[in-house]
């Protein structure tokens, strides 16, 4: 492995390696706009200049891999002046419209002018008048003023989603993104291109004028739109001061884990962060009636003991966590019950694209057969429970159409729910509990690779809502059975001592990457 | 008073040497015939010791340039750069109207010399004659059997395929040619790797310039002795020069790079206009750095432009007399530069155009006294920063007119400062002589 030296820092560093990604493994910072590590170098923003000791005149640190006894220097005057040169000219026609720019707070030009320029525009012309605010496709938003033309949102469309709908069009200073003729930018991966534009020219159409960057808060957790579990962070805001309307999730983007997403997600998973507002069922039912929470849970045991007996059935769903699986496999095995089934037979397939889109919707499906669940049979249970087969049913997650529910509740003596969305059928129950979303709880779930990922809790529950392992260990407690566990961890920790496919992990030691667990390592 | 070959146009003016045996008849041929005799190394040596330098612009030696090439079992190509377009530049254009026998033999040499099987010959998108002339001579060459699945019934195969470009300035530069070629935008491409290794399609490549290559068959029949008696020292051959702007006979001319600046402008080219006095000459090409009256008693070598502090460049020799606004030429060779910038790397594409707007509004007569400084200070931060030289190109004009002739800027900007009382724009003065 070549040794340089990067600011008078020694490094090793195996061959190969560009020089923003050294510098970044010594802790320096070498500014860019056009780099990005999962896409091709294309070397035009000139931002990356550095000083190497004996070539002429300056590199551009993207395109220079480490070399034996490399001197570089990416604080010298000389590298100063060419960045505060690149700086200049990036904003001289830009409108600087950051008051009304999505971007701001999070803009490269922000930073950098403050951190490598700081000086006023010395154009005395007036700046070159481009389209602003251009839909350019379903979700993205174009702003020719603000780009930089660093043509990364034009790399991604031909390496990455290959789709080529944006091109750079004209020469020169009129130079600007657009689209190909006769393209839209409707590709399934189309919302990448705005967290990959360094600028504001490239804004989310959802997240327009949504909120201010600044007053979102960052949650490092999961998509739950297929079995992929792509890595993404979740912005949240419940500060009633500094936003408008109800909503708390605001988005959700991709996080880097090169094992999983590499550095995307598709627009499905994109979007799926407006399911923690809308739709929620939040509030505890007993037999259609709002009932505090205590009164539910207690309507929920007294039902489920009334029906005791071999004809009582589990039908649990794969969004859970693999903590909320485990507390209701214990809670099954306490009371008895043999017949559970996650339903996965009663959900419907999507397509998958052979890449990060997968056919099966649903995030833990995984974790559930991990678990040793049965993932199908929800339709022979339902028919059973319909044709007398059955005394006592408890769904979650599933939401069953309001006439399934009426010829449910005709035949069984208990029907008790748990759900996070809201689905009509609700009244029907002895008792609805309400199930907090993936967003609000701690926990895990196991991709379809087999990794064993971190969901991180983001927001409170929303109203009554609990996680699932809170209502099953509080209907254990009420039928008689103490939970051998009582938060996320200690469920992981237990599903670690009994489940060989857990064995070895525990939930914190699961990190921002997630872990593979040995089993699946080697089936992998 | 210096004795001008013919060697690269001695065709020239002859319209039968258009056709295979017109060129034959004058003695076409024989160099590639020779060529074919010998090994592949000995033409790339003999070509070393004619000091053969890149006529494109940047006088590289062109044998040390053909050392490059990578070596592969897969494909490797030779691309001609014909793509002329250094403003006051006319040298190529002529070469392949007047004579592409000579071109194609110099392709077939050179790519008999570097084992190359395919050839491209990139051809500027206004040249219509030149594209129509090219074509022409390469199906002929082929029906001759000079090209094709052997050449010259040798074992040697060669295509050659004429690609006419759409009219940029930047396909002239060597990476930028090839996206063209390649059917992308014509944009130049980051170095490393450079062509040689990494060149079109990915495959090893070199480009050569269209007078470059013409010279080779003329070093294999004259031999390098010869061939280099007709230069200077490191400069082989006799060269083609382009002279245009304020003399009495513009055109271009082959002589010997022992010619000097006063020689070419004053007896080569006839002279300046009656009653007019020299003020300024570009030596190579808009993008080299200007000369001053006094400064023309250089040789026109690569080497001696360069210690004078300019370059040969295209050997485009632009001739100012005193009735040209250097403010005026300036501010037109910015919006030249301004309009080929490709935009890709942000000095060139921002610089260029805030260059022409400053030059723009000086012309305008809204020009400041610190303009001056800050477009010196503007090209500090483009030369050298940028993916290929067009920034530098465009750089170069101004330091050196600045340098050179910063008082007119001076009193430009001051004696062509409007009142705008009321802040409207007012009609543009009337400026200069002319």
């Amino acid at each position: 492995m070549p040794k340089l030296t990067i600011n008078g820092k020694e490094a090793e560093l195996p061959a190969g390696t560009n020089l923003i990604e050294a510098a970044k493994a010594l802790g320096t910072e070498i500014p860019h706009f056009c780099y990005h590590p999962g896409l091709s170098v294309a070397g035009n923003c000139r931002m990356c200049l550095v000083e190497i000791e004996k070539a002429p005149k300056l590199q551009i640190a993207c395109n220079t891999a480490v070399g034996e006894g490399m001197v570089v220097l990416t604080d010298s005057a000389k590298v100063k002046k060419a960045r505060a040169g690149v700086m200049e000219f990036l904003l001289l026609n830009h409108p600087i419209d950051c008051p009304i720019c999505d971007c701001a707070g999070e803009c490269y030009l922000q930073d950098y002018y403050m951190e490598h320029d700081g000086h006023a525009s010395r154009l005395e012309e007036g700046k070159n008048k481009k389209q602003k605010a251009q839909p350019i496709g379903p979700h993205v938003m174009l702003d020719k003023e603000r780009c930089v033309l660093c043509s990364r949102c034009v790399r991604f469309t031909d390496e990455v989603s290959k789709t080529h709908e944006l091109g750079i069009f004209g020469r020169g200073s009129t130079e600007e993104i657009g689209l190909a003729p006769g393209a839209t930018l409707d590709n399934a991966y189309s919302g990448n291109v705005v967290d990959l534009c360094p600028v504001g020219a490239l804004t989310d159409r959802e997240f327009r004028f949504k909120s201010r960057p600044w007053f979102l808060k960052e949650t490092a957790t999961l998509c739950g739109g297929c079995s992929m579990g792509c890595n993404v962070i979740l912005n949240t805001n419940t500060n009633p001061y500094n936003k408008v309307g109800q909503e708390r999730a605001y988005r959700l983007f991709p996080r880097e884990n090169k094992a999983v997403n590499q550095y995307w997600m598709c627009d499905e998973g994109r979007y799926t962060y407006k399911a923690v507002d809308a739709g929620r069922r939040h509030r505890t039912l007993v037999s259609g009636a709002v009932a505090e929470p205590d009164a539910a849970l207690a309507a929920a045991a007294a039902a489920l003991k009334a029906a005791a007996g071999p004809k009582t059935a589990f039908l649990l769903h794969p969004s859970l966590t693999n903590e909320e699986l485990a507390a209701f496999r214990w809670l099954a095995q306490a009371l008895g019950v043999t017949q559970v089934s996650l339903g996965a037979d009663l959900l419907e397939r999507g397509q998958g694209d052979g890449y990060l889109i997968q056919a099966d919707k649903f995030p833990n499906g995984r974790g559930a057969k991990d678990q040793g669940f049965t993932l199908d049979g929800g339709a022979e249970l339902l028919k059973a429970a319909k044709t007398g087969g059955l005394d006592a049913l408890l769904v979650v997650g599933h939401s069953l159409a309001d006439a399934e529910c009426a010829e449910l509740r005709a035949k069984l003596k208990a029907l008790v729910g748990a759900h996070s969305q809201g689905f009509g059928g609700e009244a029907r129950f002895d008792a609805s509990l309400a199930l907090a979303h993936a967003a609000e709880q701690d926990g895990s779930w196991t991709n379809v690779q087999g990794r064993v990922q971190r969901l991180n809790r983001a927001l409170a529950p929303l109203g009554d809502s609990q996680p699932g392992w809170a209502l099953a260990g509080a209907l254990g407690a009420l039928l008689g059975h103490a939970a051998p566990a009582g938060d996320a961890q200690s469920w992981f920790a237990a599903l670690a001592a009994n489940t060989p496919a857990f064995a070895g992990l525990s939930l914190d030691g699961l990190g921002a990457q997630g872990a593979m667990p040995a089993a699946a390592a080697a089936q992998a | 008073m210096t004795e001008h070959p013919k060697v690269l146009t001695k065709n020239f003016g002859d319209p039968a040497a258009l056709g295979y045996e017109g060129y034959v008849a004058n003695g076409g041929y024989l160099g590639l015939k020779k060529a074919l005799t010998m090994q592949p190394q000995e033409i790339i040596d003999l070509v070393k010791a004619g000091n053969l330098r890149g006529r494109g612009g940047a006088g590289f030696p062109a044998a040390v340039k053909w050392g490059f090439l990578g070596k592969t079992d897969g494909p490797k190509y030779l691309c001609v750069n014909a793509d002329e377009g250094e403003p006051g530049t006319v040298k190529d254009g002529p070469l392949m109207e007047n004579d592409p026998h000579q071109l194609i033999e110099g392709v077939v040499i050179a790519c008999y010399a570097l084992g190359i099987k395919s050839a491209y010959i990139y051809i500027r998108g206004e040249f219509y004659k030149a594209i129509r002339i090219v074509q022409a001579a390469v199906d002929q060459a082929y029906a001759q059997g000079v090209i094709g699945k052997s050449v010259m019934g040798s074992a040697f195969q060669l295509d050659i395929a004429v690609h006419p470009g759409a009219g940029a300035y930047i396909c002239g530069e060597e990476t930028g040619l090839l996206s063209s070629l390649e059917g992308k935008k014509g944009m130049p491409k980051l170095k490393p790797p450079f062509p040689a290794l990494k060149g079109l399609y990915g495959a090893p490549t070199i480009v050569n310039n269209v007078e470059t290559l013409a010279c080779v068959p003329h070093i294999l029949t004259l031999g390098a002795d010869a061939w280099n008696a007709l230069g200077t020292e490191k400069n082989g051959g006799s060269k083609l020069y382009c002279v245009s702007g304020h003399v009495m006979k513009p055109g271009y001319y082959e002589t010997r790079h022992s010619i000097t600046l006063r020689e070419l402008i004053y007896d080569v080219a006839g002279g300046l206009k009656p009653g007019r006095t020299l003020k300024a000459v570009v030596p190579g090409g808009s993008s080299s750095p200007i000369l001053t009256a006094d400064e023309i008693d250089v040789r026109m070598d690569f080497d001696s432009l360069g210690k004078a502090g300019s370059m040969l460049g295209s050997a485009a020799v632009i001739v100012m007399d005193d009735s040209t606004s250097m403010v005026r030429a300036l501010d037109n060779l910015m919006h030249f530069y301004s309009h080929e910038s490709c935009g890709q790397c942000t000095p060139c594409r921002e610089g260029t155009a805030w260059l022409h707007k400053i030059m723009s509004r000086i012309v305008d007569g809204r020009g400041e006294a610190a303009d001056i400084d800050r477009m010196l200070d503007i090209t500090g931060n483009m030369v050298g920063n940028t993916i290929c030289v067009l920034a530098d190109a465009a750089a170069f004009p101004v330091q050196s007119y600045i340098k050179k002739f910063r008082p007119e800027f001076e009193e430009y900007i001051q004696g062509h400062k409007r009142l705008s009382l009321l802040g409207h724009r007012e009609e543009p003065a009337t400026v200069g002589a002319h």
